[in-house]
């Protein structure tokens, strides 16, 4: 351990990066009829791929390091992608339905005078940038020192979080809580003065996603491959002898969780951009589960995998819901019993049992240190 | 027999008609000289006479004023009220007291008579009035009812004779309140007081709404002011304490529907400590299991057997889902006892295909399962609370299914080895108890009781491929905060969360009131990580 990756390891980053972030946008801009153009709206497409993979990694790094399987991500991801919802609006000003230059358009629909003081100084970006980190890195902190401090885990602690984000999600529907209800939030105009509906800053979104990525990557992976990444492995596998060691388990699982929910709001700030719109409907207690299918069937424990993983789903669900939408969700629940059933330790387990035991993960051997969750 | 029946009858027609005409002779000088008036210019006395016809117990009367206000009454170039219906270019006309038939005018001999709003009122009023002395009971009965609820002051007269022909106790009582109401506004202060003073013991919210109008009205005697304001206060009191009674049963109607939603995942979750995320699956498969059992008695059987087919479904929806949950044991979770984290993913895919296999046979749309007539409608128990019966079945099933299934688990050999591996499965297992066996009939019993859960929410709303997955969340809920395990703690959970839930939504609104039981429940977790009645001793340690 100690290095952030091996020598094999940077170079195959790098050079994914490199395709990523070059060649990508490179053959966008070529002529419209030469044939290796990239179509225009694969690239807000393959950015919105880039943001589901942080998001992804986000939950690996809980779950397959820490052993927290948070069914609530989709709520951090979602609130980042509130807050930086809520300053697109505001830079619509007077281009609105209703002309306001204050008020976005479903405040004026509802009849409101002054905005809410929630939502003072999301006309900058710097103050909406900060937010996307904060809020839900505070949630996460709040409700993680709460959970972890009285050692809720397991499935209780899944049961939890699944009602943080089912009640956000009712929550968020509400008109009165002044986040446009159930419409939420759409028709954006520009970005930092620059128009949203244009190829560079299509181009811009989807690199930013990307480097958003590789970086929420790197860090992840420097912090399982400290000394605090060990101890996280010790407190998935075997949570009461770390305690009783010496170590402080909540300590540790508010760190990661905390740390996990940032990234999770990242990928929401740069998410709502790209599709244009954001509504409670990400707040979906379905949704939450959904991710923690991308990152089983890349290999959780991985964080390759994570990204690999919410890649390969989501261009199946975007194939199968285009082609035949009344398969995607067999597909779907199919993958989640084969892959729970069958590949436990997903793509890049296979990967890793193909390439021989060499370079096995350091998971560790299953039912021997396990606890058991419920009573 | 009924020849003799017939001949008796005969023999006394004449003097049965003798007695009609007796009593009909006396009114029908005021009744016909009350019609004529009818015919006049001035809406002042057509008011006037349909106030005094109002009065007058008598069919003919109602068919008079129907006639008048159908415009089927008209008047005669010698002021002769005619009741006319056309016939070709002239008109049929007849006599509209005693129906016989007079000759025929052309459109230029009559003239219809004009009904105004304010006479259209009068006559609504008159024919209201005039139900009170209806044979129907249960059109009196609507008829003093409705006379509480908008009071007449005309109405106090015929109220008084109805009250002296009224046997019936109900309706005596309800019309008592009406005459009340009809002389809160008389001008001699006795009656007034005495009015107020019977309206102060009754317990409707028409009464009330009535007795708070007086109360704003201007010009009010001071001791009448104060009579009123004595009776408000006493009548809210009680309105309050019903209202109260009221939020009590919604919630514990809520806290049943919980209950049935959250029991099986209580044995599930509490035995194996799986977490079946398609528990709101075999819910809905319950339900489903009931629509169709309502086609086929529709399709097959007598219609007046129809109404069996909740009762029949009860066992269907139990077996179906119980195969369906055995199927899912064995082929699915048995696999991954040691990993509940990923037997929570598992079942969603089950749960994900479930959805989408019924939406495939059945369709997206949401399918209608009516009640049998026995859960239709409800009964007014006091102060304008009403009850509806469905609720009153599902809260009083809820508690039978509870009972049945603490009688499985207390007094069958099978419910000895559930309560044995759920307490220690290893030593259980080394007691010779088939643990595998034990899961796989746990899982059909905990999976049969969601069946029968959904046969009871296919009573109270629409059948919908998502039916399960508006509960799943909640029962997790109702499970987690009474304590996993424990039958009494779902219970407690369940009838608390019902109860806080309707007590928070007067005051936070549906939605407010739930994200805040949510915030609640979470909190609530913190503080005892195993819920309210959470298992001691060993079986709790690990």
């Amino acid at each position: 351990m100690g290095s952030l990756l091996d020598r094999r390891g940077w170079i195959g980053f790098l050079a994914t990066g490199l395709v990523l972030i070059v060649v990508v946008p490179l053959l966008n801009t070529l002529p419209a009829d030469s044939p290796a153009h990239l179509a225009d709206y694969l690239v807000p497409l393959f950015g919105k791929y880039a943001c589901y993979a942080l998001l992804a990694l986000s939950l690996d790094l809980v779950w397959g390091y820490a052993g927290i399987l948070s069914l609530g991500h989709g709520a951090f991801f979602a609130l980042g992608g509130y807050a930086m919802g809520m300053y697109l609006m505001r830079q619509v000003g007077t281009r609105g339905v209703y002309q306001n230059p204050i008020l976005p358009d479903f405040m004026v629909f509802l009849n409101w005078k002054e905005l809410p003081w929630y939502w003072y100084g999301f006309d900058h970006f710097a103050f909406a940038a900060l937010m996307i980190v904060l809020v839900p890195g505070i949630l996460a902190f709040v409700f993680g020192w709460l959970a972890f401090r009285s050692r809720v885990t397991g499935v209780y602690l899944s049961i939890i979080t699944q009602a943080l984000t089912y009640a956000l999600w009712l929550a968020f529907f509400r008109n009165d809580m002044g986040f446009g209800g159930n419409n939420g939030m759409t028709d954006f105009k520009d970005l930092l003065g620059m128009p949203l509906q244009s190829g560079a800053m299509h181009r811009g979104l989807y690199i930013a996603s990307v480097v958003a990525m590789g970086l929420g990557f790197l860090v992840c992976r420097y912090i399982v491959t400290s000394k605090l990444g060990r101890l996280l492995l010790a407190v998935r596998d075997a949570q009461s002898r770390v305690r009783f060691l010496g170590y402080s388990v909540a300590h540790a699982q508010v760190f990661v969780f905390t740390i996990s929910a940032v990234l999770a709001g990242i990928a929401g700030a740069l998410y709502v951009p790209q599709v244009g719109i954001i509504n409670p409907s990400e707040f979906s207690p379905a949704n939450s589960i959904e991710i923690a299918i991308w990152v089983a069937v890349g290999g959780r424990g991985t964080l390759v995998g994570a990204l690999v993983g919410a890649v390969i789903i989501n261009y199946a669900k975007t194939y199968l819901t285009g082609a035949v939408p009344e398969a995607w969700l067999y597909f779907l629940g199919a993958i989640f019993i084969l892959v729970t059933l069958v590949f436990p330790n997903g793509i890049v387990g296979l990967v890793n049992r193909w390439r021989g035991p060499r370079r096995a993960p350091p998971a560790a051997p299953r039912g021997l240190l396990d606890e058991k969750v419920a009573p | 027999m009924v020849c003799r029946l017939r001949l008796f009858l005969l023999a006394f027609l004449p003097l049965l008609l003798a007695v009609h005409g007796g009593f009909a002779a006396t009114d029908d000088a005021k009744l016909a000289s009350l019609v004529a008036q009818l015919g006049a210019d001035d809406f002042d006395q057509k008011v006037a006479a349909v106030g005094e016809l109002a009065a007058i117990p008598d069919p003919r009367v109602v068919a008079v004023l129907k006639a008048l206000e159908d415009g089927n009454l008209y008047v005669t170039k010698d002021k002769k009220v005619v009741l006319a219906a056309q016939d070709g270019d002239n008109f049929a006309t007849s006599d509209p007291v005693t129906g016989a038939k007079i000759g025929t005018a052309t459109s230029d001999d009559i003239d219809q008579i004009i009904v105004n709003n304010r006479v259209r009122t009068v006559i609504d009023a008159a024919l209201g009035t005039l139900n009170l002395f209806s044979p129907d009971r249960d059109a009196r009965l609507a008829a003093a009812l409705d006379l509480i609820k908008n009071p007449s002051p005309t109405a106090g007269p015929a109220l008084v004779k109805a009250l002296a022909a009224e046997q019936d106790a109900a309706i005596r009582q309800d019309m008592t309140l009406a005459l009340a109401e009809a002389r809160l506004n008389a001008p001699d202060k006795k009656v007034q007081l005495a009015a107020i003073a019977e309206l102060s013991g009754s317990m409707d919210p028409a009464v009330f709404n009535i007795l708070s109008a007086l109360h704003d009205s201007t010009g009010l005697d001071p001791d009448v002011k104060k009579a009123d304001e004595n009776a408000l206060a006493a009548i809210s009191q009680r309105l309050q304490l019903v209202r109260i009674g009221m939020t009590l049963f919604e919630g514990l109607s809520l806290g049943s529907i919980l209950l049935l939603a959250a029991i099986g995942l209580s044995i599930t979750f509490g035995v194996m400590g799986v977490i079946n995320m398609a528990h709101g699956e075999m819910i809905m498969l319950g339900a489903y299991s009931t629509y169709v059992v309502q086609q086929l008695f529709v399709g097959y059987l007598p219609a007046d057997w129809l109404d069996a087919y909740l009762i029949v479904s009860l066992p269907v929806a139990f077996v179906v889902t119980a195969a369906v949950g055995i199927a899912l044991e064995r082929s699915v979770i048995r696999f991954l006892y040691t990993r509940p984290l990923e037997t929570l993913l598992a079942t969603w895919g089950v749960s994900l295909i479930l959805q989408q296999f019924v939406r495939t046979i059945f369709g997206s749309p949401n399918k209608a399962v009516d009640n049998p007539s026995y859960m239709t409608g409800g009964f007014d128990l006091i102060g304008g609370a009403f009850i509806t019966w469905n609720r009153l079945v599902i809260l009083v099933f809820c508690f039978i299914v509870l009972g049945v299934l603490g009688l499985i688990l207390k007094r069958t050999s099978f419910g000895l080895h559930m309560r044995a591996v759920t307490q220690n499965r290893d030593m259980a297992a080394a007691m010779g108890i088939p643990t595998a066996r034990i899961d796989a009939l746990t899982f059909g019993l905990g999976s049969g009781i969601a069946g029968i859960a959904g046969v009871a929410l296919s009573q109270i709303g629409n059948v919908s491929p998502n039916l399960g997955t508006i509960y799943i969340v909640d029962s997790f809920m109702v499970v987690v905060f009474g304590g996993v395990g424990s039958l009494f703690g779902t219970l407690a959970g369940a009838m608390s969360l019902g109860i806080v839930n309707k007590l928070l939504e007067p005051v936070a609104g549906a939605v407010l009131g739930k994200v805040v039981v949510l915030i609640a429940i979470i909190l609530f977790i913190q503080r005892r990580p195993r819920g309210l009645f959470a298992l001691r001793g060993r079986a709790a340690e690990n």
